[in-house]
């Protein structure tokens, strides 16, 4: 194979799939956000067909419409439940950050050869399904549940605390599911620091704690950036943790839509709902794209 | 702060995290050799629920429909992410190029319902029949972008003059790739590898949305009978699938350290 | 910063001054890592103003003990003092004592003007003050221009005196050099080596500096300690080092030699005669005593050997060794021969005086290598 043969397929073939299975699909989903509900298989109006020629196109395009938006803007459910998923988000995130920089930064001083089973010890949790690992959290969250038993147990508490089925819940299962996000891009920042900055600081007369704010945190701010978004971004469209472990009135927004397109069978809604979180979410998503492209220069 | 009170709030950090990350699964296996229908109550020591799935037909079927996904997918996967990192790593400059890094790390962030949601209307509007090869489909598209990465991070630190030597030998374009590239980027393309096949065994959201009638996938069957309530069966199942990962990860991890031994 | 005059530097040698207090004491100081000691008790004192340089192969010992001193290893067992204080449990911050890393290690969120301004900041010194004794100091390094670039945008010279500049703005008793010149190119760093002799005298300052390369500790250093294996093998001036070492390793270590094995086949005060493969050699000036029988080594500096035709005379008085040109090495100002004598290989260097392209010697010669008494060392360890 030529050199520019060897390329061409390189750059072609990845390109070809993701554009065909992840950007081709998004502008369906934005005519799909555009079209009403029907009582049909496929269940919305208007179905575009080779059949109808250009004129069947144009007649068929001017039933599109704004409609589903307006529903959406004009709901306060909807409004609500973007709202509550941000904050979730957002809280989330925050916490992780918390809980997730001291590990990281544990193992980052661990001896060398500790280094990589503290790796594979964050890891292997994450390789046993997700789904399993929230549903661990109903047992020991619900009010006759391993937390209340050990409480009421010790005394510390005299009636069974409502944990399940509240937005803490949803936070908890939110900040165990997604901590090993936060801790590994964290991890690989601070292990790659030079450790001799951190002496140089010391040998200028700055106290430990005082070089940890002035050194370690700002050059370990590339993995907060990167932790951050891979957790804020997909925890904003969680469906199976709000579902699991949140009550009937933590909505987020993609139970909402999941329950529209498959309770509700409405696609044209799910579809808006879609393309709106998209539009939310598009600013932070290339802020993280631009975050894991520019690392990898650096790690060249 | 001395060096001993820093290496104790480490060893503190370090003690917690792993507790909080470790105690709920360990919590699930014990209660799934209880021999009560309780989930929370003791009453013993039993295997009844590990006998009672291995009678479950739907169970067994979806966890085998399951396996074939994953390591189909993940093949896709690997392929496709391997490629996306050379193209990314190797050329620097070619038409498009911000618009395919978008597209290839995207994917890792974006919610599941969107890309679920967008390939199933991408399926239907094709009028393709949803089933076995819907899901594969979906979730290397999924994945690749997290095996573009791992190998990416390999291919980085590759010293490229390794090619040069090779060339300057004299093997072709295709002769350096496969038995200079490909052998030294290896480690990370199988890591990619298991990454997008656990990547696929784990999810429940893209499967739901691609999948058809007679392709449930296991996670898909957890799911309907976890929202009817918790029962030790699902315990039981709980802690085959998680036996198997840490065996299968040990074993990777096992291999890996080998092969670099012998290097 | 206005120095006091410091004597020029012939009569400068406070080592041999017993009324003078040493600036820095290592008291039988042992460092162990595990089941490894990298220092043995070893006992040195290093004096103010000196430039003192500690050189051994890597893994000598050398850089743990710049480390004992900067506070970042505890010894094992002994103290060390700086100005008569025990540094024990003194963490590096406190410490009166900046360290030039090897790698720099310039914190690269900061520009080149907040590394420097780091060390004052820590000491909470007010924003003016800060400003000018910055200042000052790049003036020192001649980077006044750079001021606001960060490391990764200055040539490796330059990040090396951003560095120094660092260290040596808080005015430390002591200034620490962990291999500063081994990441510049040669030319450079003897330019480097001069520079840092200038700067020390100004500021009347001490230094120690870890090296492994000798030409570097020869050119720069008042004393230089020899470290093999966690033990220091000679302390001397570089003279000292060069003409006089105490050990095998030393001589082997510091400059080129021949050395021959053999035994003392007579003795007659400080002179000592030595039975070796190349014919007895009589050393004129033997500092060890040693025994008739015992075993010993002979050595001298190739530039010490004359080198003969074969049928060439030599005037008396010179140990005489025949031998055959094995190979030629021509250095310009100089030029070395290996010359075969009996299994063994000797080098004689001749330094190029006058301005000729023949060349006086072939290979596979027979030649005669003359050397004088005073030239040769007994080593008995």
């Amino acid at each position: 194979m030529s050199e520019r043969a060897t390329r061409r397929t390189i750059i072609l073939v990845p390109y070809l799939w993701l554009a065909l299975f992840f950007l081709v699909p998004f502008a369906i989903v934005a005519k799909m956000s555009l079209s009403q509900v029907a009582t049909a298989i496929p269940p919305y109006v208007p179905v575009f067909g080779l059949a109808d020629g250009p004129a069947g196109w144009f007649a068929k395009a001017r039933e599109l419409s704004l409609d589903n938006y307006g529903v959406i803007v004009g709901d306060r459910l909807y409004v609500d439940a973007f709202l509550a998923s941000l904050r979730i988000a957002a809280i989330g995130t925050a916490i992780l950050l918390v809980i997730g920089y001291p590990i990281a930064h544990a193992m980052a001083r661990a001896p060398e050869r500790w280094r990589p089973i503290l790796v594979m010890a964050v890891i292997l949790p994450f390789w046993t399904s997700f789904l399993i690992r929230v549903y661990a959290w109903i047992g020991i969250l619900k009010p006759e549940g391993l937390l209340n038993e050990l409480l009421l147990g010790l005394g510390l508490i005299g009636t069974p605390l409502q944990i399940a089925n509240t937005e803490t819940a949803v936070l908890i299962g939110v900040v165990y599911s997604y901590l090993p996000f936060m801790v590994l891009p964290l991890y690989a920042t601070l292990e790659r620091m030079d450790r001799t900055l951190l002496e140089a600081a010391q040998d200028l007369g700055c106290p430990p704690w005082k070089a940890f704010w002035r050194i370690t945190l700002p050059l370990s701010l590339p993995g907060i950036v990167a932790g951050c978004f891979l957790c804020f971004i997909p925890i904003t469209g969680e469906v199976v943790i709000p579902d699991l472990l949140g009550g009937s009135d933590t909505l987020m927004i993609g139970k909402t839509l999941w329950t529209e397109f498959f309770s509700n069978r409405d696609w044209p809604v799910a579809s808006a709902v879609a393309v709106l979180l998209l539009v939310i979410l598009v600013g932070p998503i290339m802020v993280y794209q631009r975050q894991q492209a520019r690392q990898m220069e650096a790690g060249r | 702060m001395t060096s001993q009170r820093s290496r104790a709030l480490d060893a503190t950090a370090l003690t917690l995290g792993f507790a909080f990350l470790y105690l709920p699964i360990v919590i699930l296996v014990i209660f799934s050799f209880n021999a009560s229908q309780l989930v929370t109550v003791w009453g013993g020591f039993s295997t009844r629920w590990y006998a009672a799935i291995w009678q479950n037909r739907q169970l067994m079927d979806a966890a085998w429909m399951t396996l074939k996904v994953a390591a189909a997918s993940a093949a896709f996967a690997t392929v496709v992410g391997t490629l996306a990192a050379l193209a990314l790593t190797r050329y620097a400059r070619f038409r498009g190029r911000t618009l395919f890094s978008g597209l290839v790390y995207a994917p890792i962030v974006m919610p599941e319902v969107i890309t679920g949601l967008s390939l199933l209307l991408l399926f239907v509007s094709l009028g393709i029949d949803r089933g076995f090869w819907t899901v594969t489909v979906a979730h290397a598209t999924f994945t690749c972008g997290f095996v573009a990465v791992v190998v990416q991070s390999r291919l980085v630190t590759f010293d490229r003059s390794l090619e040069e030597a090779a060339a300057d030998l004299g093997a072709t374009p295709a002769q350096v790739f496969w038995r200079i590239t490909l052998p030294i980027i290896a480690p990370a393309v199988v890591a990619g590898f298991l990454l997008a096949f656990t990547l696929s065994l784990d999810d429940l959201v893209l499967a739901s949305f691609t999948t058809g009638p007679g392709s449930t996938t296991l996670p898909m069957r957890i799911y309907s009978q976890v929202r009817l309530g918790v029962t030790p069966e699902i315990n039981a199942i709980s802690t085959l699938m998680i036996a198997a990962v840490t065996v299968l990860v040990i074993a990777a991890s096992l291999a890996t350290k080998r092969s670099a031994a012998a290097h | 910063m206005e120095p006091p005059e410091r004597p020029a530097r012939g009569a400068f040698a406070p080592w041999d001054e017993p009324a003078a207090q040493p600036l820095v004491v290592f008291d039988g100081v042992t460092k162990r890592f595990g089941a490894e000691t990298a220092v043995s008790d070893l006992t040195l004192a290093v004096y103010e103003r000196e430039f003192f340089a500690l050189l051994g192969p890597s893994g000598c010992g050398k850089s743990t003990l710049m480390r004992m001193l900067a506070g970042f290893e505890t010894p094992s067992a002994g103290r060390v003092l700086l100005a008569g204080q025990d540094l024990a449990g003194l963490p590096p911050h406190v410490r009166p004592v900046n360290m030039m890393f090897q790698s720099y290690a310039l914190f690269p969120h900061m520009s080149v003007e907040k590394n420097i301004a780091f060390g004052l900041e820590m000491d909470g010194r007010p924003r003016d003050e800060v400003g000018a004794r910055v200042a000052e100091a790049l003036r020192m390094v001649k980077l006044e221009g750079l001021a606001g670039r960060r490391p990764h945008q200055l040539s490796g010279g330059q990040r090396q005196r951003v560095a120094l500049a660092r260290a040596l703005v808080k005015r430390p008793k002591l200034l620490l050099l962990d291999e500063p010149l081994g990441a510049l190119d040669r030319k450079l760093r003897e330019e480097t080596q001069f520079e840092l002799m200038a700067l020390q005298e100004r500021l009347g300052l001490t230094f120690i500096i870890v090296t492994h390369d000798q030409d570097e500790a020869m050119t720069m250093a008042t004393r230089i300690a020899v470290m093999d294996k966690g033990r220091l093998a000679q302390v001397g001036t570089p003279p000292v080092i060069y003409e006089a070492p105490a050990t095998r390793h030393v001589a082997g270590f510091i400059g080129e030699i021949n050395l021959v094995e053999g035994t003392v086949s007579g003795c007659d005060g400080r002179r000592v005669t030595v039975a070796t493969a190349v014919g007895d050699l009589t050393v004129a000036d033997a500092v060890d005593s040693v025994a008739v029988g015992q075993m010993v080594a002979v050595a001298w500096r190739p530039e010490k050997t004359r080198i003969v035709r074969g049928g060439e005379a030599i005037s008396n008085g010179r140990a005489v060794i025949s031998g055959t040109v094995h190979d030629i090495g021509y250095l310009g100002g100089r030029t070395t021969y290996h010359v075969d004598v009996s299994g063994l290989r000797l080098k004689a260097a001749v330094a190029n005086a006058a301005r000729s392209i023949e060349r006086p010697l072939g290979t596979g010669e027979a030649v005669k290598l003359a050397v004088a008494p005073d030239a040769l060392l007994l080593l008995v360890r």
